[in-house]
């Protein structure tokens, strides 16, 4: 793109991406290689403005990074008191009984409701000290690699080029951050990692990744409703039995909650809408009374990834290595993933302290590092149960489940499989059945626009549009002719319009809108979309509490 | 309490914020007024005319130097020994004064406020309207810019105030005045313009928006657009009126075929009177307009105009 | 010749403020901030000058929380030189910042100081103002076009329904308006040189400023939501309405 040459910065080490695995990679690597340089972008406006999660964690990787985070006053600040898993039918629940025997993986005992934002400033803040160089509102754009094959570093985007893709009076070069090693933290679906996936053929030989999509909403509720410590979980209505997913509320901080609705991106509907779905869950009595005379403060979306060890791909190639999300650590049936997340990038930090001492071009000891580890026994004890979900829907995955944690407690002797990219699995409008939303209120459900403006998401607007659709063609034949355009529906935050419906539809993309949650990237039936990073800063700019 | 208020006018004709700013001062206690500039004499005629006006106090000037504000910020201290409170519409020409005159009296401004709930605590606008703050003021003397649509003008006429005569003092120099280039432009700017006319998605395309111009032109309005009518190309973005484009509060907003998303009017909310045209009746613009018609807008367009021409 | 630009740490304009829930004032904490928007248009303006070769230094200052060394930081990865952080943790008001730049426009005597219109949070409008008249100098609020020339600055402001040319001797104090310029960005290169430029750090007792606020704030609340009109049936029914009801044409 650039003509001008773009100026160039050494580092040891260039982390990509300011989330839980990066920063604790980070900190780590300063740790044990204090000599090391390290430089860390993200593409967010700050650290935290793109992090979306529930979040319940648990600190046994904080603990292991930083022992004294108590001390230092890591934002932990309310215990989980009292969980709840709750059977949801269209106008009851049932509590299930004796979660800790039956769901053993859901024991918050020790944990804390979080967060995540919040905690990942507070660790950037520990990372600084450390000598960790943050650079915010830097995009990485591109994998550089040299003629060997060795990954050497980023580039970050161009800043200024207009929307005709021409640069405009404030164009800036993207930058070189060459390093002997990079790591990618991206979070779910990390952009650069698709390319150097691609490029290393890391997927080979495993199943396919599988994703979720996370909506939330914080709202600040009366203190007569406000209950701090309580964590509630909901399955079954207003899904089907061939859809995962489910909601969440946790009550933390000041008169905060936390609500959130997780949709399984195998979902086989194409009428189905993640976002109405998270909404009127909210109507549900058992949640409702919760939001009476409440404020919505915030709202976000980001996907997740649900595949588990079975879809983990190769972690390094030569100059760096996957850690977090964008590899796959989350713990499904926990429904937790930061402290997996932090525990990669420690370990990948460790790998690469010892790969640069001795010069070597993989940091490869990261891979059985991971498997000598705590995150490894983990995930591998829970590994059947999501893909149960997917084999047997959601009544039969919930017995499998149980009987997995009650009779096998994790060692079952056989794994079940991940067939299908989510992308696979829709079905036609045609044999699909349609859904019908309840409208939003205004007071406790909305649309979609009302809640993308309380994400604060922007992006500069004379820039070229960052979700490239590869072959517009393909777009009308397959995802209007045959899904309706699924785009529209799954899309949490509006970018995805059809215009002239009823005389040539053709895609309208609102890019401006986009909160960075890369569903689209995932679900495209054609996999015809391409998420790609748009100029820095951009997207959504989460605000504390989130 | 007796409250001095600093008027604009306009070649003498004085404008009607800074009736509503006599409005607000009559709140506070009996007020003279200041006026100054090259039309000085005029202006306190017209001031004098005013009811519940004093005294005006005119400021004789021959060097120019009346459009500077270093010498009416001095003049404005000087005066203050006699007043509890000084006041102006927002203005940028009061805006420009009176910090000013504020610093020389060691006093924090109170600027753009909408409310006056005593002597002392008044209510204004932060962050661009997103909250109002009630701030009570601890100096002697309070300096005060008023939001004039907040504040319901006095009449013009029907008052007899005596004229004072004072000379313009030197001020500190160094500030020269060279010239004053009102703008020609037809249209005013969309940010300042007293009224706005905007189309949207229901313009249907660029031909048709511009069928917005013979009612701008007769309002004297300036014309804006939704999101949704730029992105469609109908007209180039600095048109744009909302979250990300440009934040106006005239006092009559015409919305033609917008829906009123929030993002549009995170723009525009603030207006005094908004008025709505749309075909559907659900459309959330009518949750915020003054005045709504449910139609199509290319009927009501030209029969606004013809209803415009034949009582203007 | 040397060029004094105050900056000041606000919530980002891309985020909309939320008013606390007990009305003591509007939520900061982990909201993220940014220079305010007309003090980048100041540092754009003042870089502009260097690069003609007008002017041979930039001093970046904030009055503020510590915090603000991340908005001189910035500053400095526009162009300024160096940075100045007047560190307090009172609320800041017009009266005091002047009153804090005064102290250091004696102390550092540049010939131009360069500020913001005003910020978009207090909104007031005032300090560039008030700092002139501290210092009996001459003042060009609202500037959008500035240019030195011969030991004066020729500025053309931006007043209702125009704009307005003034000549100033200096020293003067001109604050920026939109127009003025569009500020670049802080690219990453311009960033990691700015983290090796010199930061003095200061407090207003170093000064000899009472930095005790005039106002104090006895509520924040959120603005009255509008309310839903009337429909009326006919463009004739509007007019008549517009005209002798709201009384606006």
């Amino acid at each position: 793109m650039s003509e001008t040459p773009r100026e160039t910065m050494e580092f040891d080490v260039v982390i990509v991406g300011g989330g839980p695995s990066g920063l604790a990679a980070a900190i780590r690597l300063r740790q044990v290689a204090p000599d090391a340089s390290v430089c860390l972008i993200e593409k967010g406006s700050e650290i935290g403005a793109h992090i979306l999660s529930g979040a319940v964690i648990e600190p046994r990787a904080l603990e292991e990074l930083l022992p004294h985070w108590r001390e230092e006053g890591a934002p932990l600040n309310t215990p989980v008191t009292e969980e709840q898993m709750l059977y949801l039918t269209q106008k009851g629940s049932l509590e299930i009984p004796f979660l800790d025997r039956v769901m053993p993986h859901m024991n918050n005992h020790g944990n804390h409701i979080v967060s995540l934002g919040d905690f990942c400033r507070w660790l950037a803040s520990r990372a600084e000290e450390l000598g960790v160089e943050i650079y915010p509102g830097f995009a990485g754009a591109e994998v550089l690699v040299d003629d060997s094959g060795r990954v050497t570093g980023v580039a970050t985007g161009d800043m200024g080029i207009g929307r005709d893709g021409q640069p405009g009076d404030n164009y800036a070069p993207g930058m070189e951050l060459r390093a002997k090693y990079t790591l990618f933290a991206e979070g779910c679906r990390g952009s650069l990692t698709k390319q150097v996936t691609a490029m290393y053929n890391l997927r080979k030989g495993v199943d396919p990744q599988t994703y979720g999509l996370g909506i939330k909403e914080l709202w600040e509720i009366p203190k007569e409703m406000h209950r701090p410590g309580l964590v509630q979980h909901s399955f079954g209505w207003p899904l089907d039995d061939r859809t995962y997913g489910g909601a969440w509320m946790y009550h933390f901080g000041d008169n905060l909650v936390s609500y959130g609705f997780v949709t399984g991106l195998d979902y086989p509907n194409t009428w189905l809408s993640p976002f109405d779905e998270m909404q009127r869950v909210k109507l549900h009595p058992a949640f409702r009374p919760y939001f009476e005379g409440g404020r919505r403060i915030a709202y976000g979306a980001r996907a997740l990834s649900e595949g588990g060890i079975q879809s983990i791909p190769r972690l390094t190639f030569p100059g760096g290595a996957l850690i977090g999300d964008t590899a796959g650590f989350l713990n499904v049936p926990k429904i937790k993933g930061t402290h997996t997340a932090m525990k990669s990038g420690m370990l990948a930090a460790e790998a690469v302290a010892e790969a640069l001492a001795t010069d070597r071009v993989e940091p490869g000891s990261y891979t059985r590092r991971i498997r000598d580890s705590w995150l490894w026994t983990e995930l591998r004890s829970v590994r059947n149960i999501r893909p149960a979900f997917a084999k047997f829907g959601m009544k039969g995955g919930a017995l499998y489940s149980g009987m997995d944690a009650m009779l096998l407690r994790g060692r079952a002797p056989w794994t079940l499989h991940t067939r299908h990219s989510d992308n696979e699995v829709l079905e036609p409008a045609s044999i699909s059945e349609k859904i019908s939303y309840p409208k939003p209120d205004g007071k406790i459900t909305f649309d979609r626009l009302s809640s993308v403006f309380l994400s604060n998401t922007n992006h500069e607007e004379d820039q070229p549009v960052h979700l490239k659709v590869r072959n517009m063609s393909l777009w009308k034949t397959v995802n209007w002719d045959v899904f309706r355009a699924p785009e529209s529906r799954y899309c949490p935050a509006a970018v995805y319009e059809v215009a002239d419906e009823a005389t040539d539809p053709h895609l309208q993309i609102n890019a401006q809108n986009c909160v960075h949650c890369k569903t689209c990237d995932i679900k495209d039936p054609a996999q015809n979309i391409d998420w790609v990073t748009p100029e820095g800063a951009g997207g959504p700019n989460y605000p504390g509490g989130m | 309490m007796t409250v001095l208020v600093y008027l604009d006018h306009e070649g003498g004709a004085i404008r009607q914020a800074s009736r509503s700013a006599i409005a607000a001062a009559s709140k506070l206690g009996d007020v003279d007024v200041l006026v100054t500039g090259p039309d000085a004499a005029a202006a306190a005629k017209s001031a004098a005319a005013i009811p519940g006006v004093k005294k005006v106090v005119q400021v004789t000037d021959t060097t120019g130097n009346s459009e500077l504000a270093e010498p009416v910020a001095s003049l404005l201290a000087d005066l203050a020994a006699g007043y509890t409170h000084i006041l102006a519409a927002s203005s940028a020409t009061a805006k420009n004064i009176l910090p000013r005159t504020a610093a020389l009296l060691d006093v924090q401004p109170i600027p753009d406020i909408v409310a006056i709930n005593d002597a002392d605590t008044f209510v204004r606008p932060i962050y661009a309207g997103s909250a109002l703050a009630t701030v009570k003021s601890a100096d002697a003397k309070k300096i005060i810019t008023v939001r004039a649509s907040s504040f319901e003008p006095v009449a013009s006429e029907g008052g007899n105030a005596t004229i004072e005569e004072v000379a313009l003092p030197a001020g500190p120099g160094g500030s020269t005045f060279i010239a004053t280039e009102l703008s020609k432009s037809e249209r005013p700017e969309l940010e300042s313009a007293r009224v706005v006319v905007s189309g949207g998605n229901g313009m249907l395309n660029e031909e048709n928006f511009k069928l917005l111009e013979p009612l701008a032109d007769r309002l004297g309005a300036a014309i804006g657009a939704s999101r949704a009518a730029v992105d469609k190309g109908f007209v180039s973005n600095e048109y744009q009126v909302g979250q990300t484009g440009k934040i106006v509060a005239p006092e009559l907003y015409i919305a033609m075929g917008i829906s009123g998303q929030i993002q549009h009017l995170a723009g525009m909310k603030d207006s005094k009177v908004i008025v709505a045209v749309n075909k559907d009746p659900e459309a959330p613009i009518f949750q915020v307009a003054d005045y709504g018609i449910v139609g199509d807008l290319f009927t009501i367009l030209p029969q606004l105009e013809a209803e415009l021409d034949k009582a203007g | 010749m040397k060029v004094l630009v105050p900056v000041k740490r606000v919530i980002d304009y891309n985020i909309k403020p939320r008013v606390k829930a007990d009305g003591s004032g509007v939520e900061t904490a982990g909201v993220k901030m940014s220079m305010n928007p007309f003090d980048e248009i100041a540092v754009e303006e003042a870089v502009r000058l260097k690069e003609k070769g007008v002017v041979s230094e930039i001093i970046a200052v904030s009055i503020g929380e510590a915090k603000a060394q991340d908005t001189l930081r910035t500053a400095m990865a526009m162009g300024a030189d160096r940075s100045i952080l007047v560190e307090t943790d009172v609320v800041t008001e017009p009266l005091s910042v002047a009153k804090v730049l005064k102290a250091l426009v004696e102390k550092e005597k540049p010939d131009l100081i360069i500020l913001g219109k005003q910020a978009i949070d207090d909104d007031m409008n005032a300090t560039g103002q008030m700092l002139a008249g501290l210092l009996g100098r001459p003042q060009a609020t609202f500037a959008s076009k500035v240019e030195v020339a011969d030991g004066a600055v020729t500025v053309m402001r931006e007043i209702d329904g125009g704009s307005q040319t003034v000549k100033l001797a200096l020293p003067a104090i001109i604050t920026a308006d939109l127009r003025l310029n569009e500020p670049r960005y802080a690219s990453l290169p311009n960033i990691m040189k700015a983290r090796k430029k010199p930061m003095e750090k200061i407090t207003p007792a170093d000064l000899g400023v009472d930095m005790t606020p005039r106002l104090s704030v006895v509520s924040v609340a959120e603005p009255p939501e509008r309310k839903a009109g009337i429909k009326l049936d006919s463009a004739a029914e509007l007019v008549s309405r517009l005209r002798n009801e709201a009384k606006v044409i």
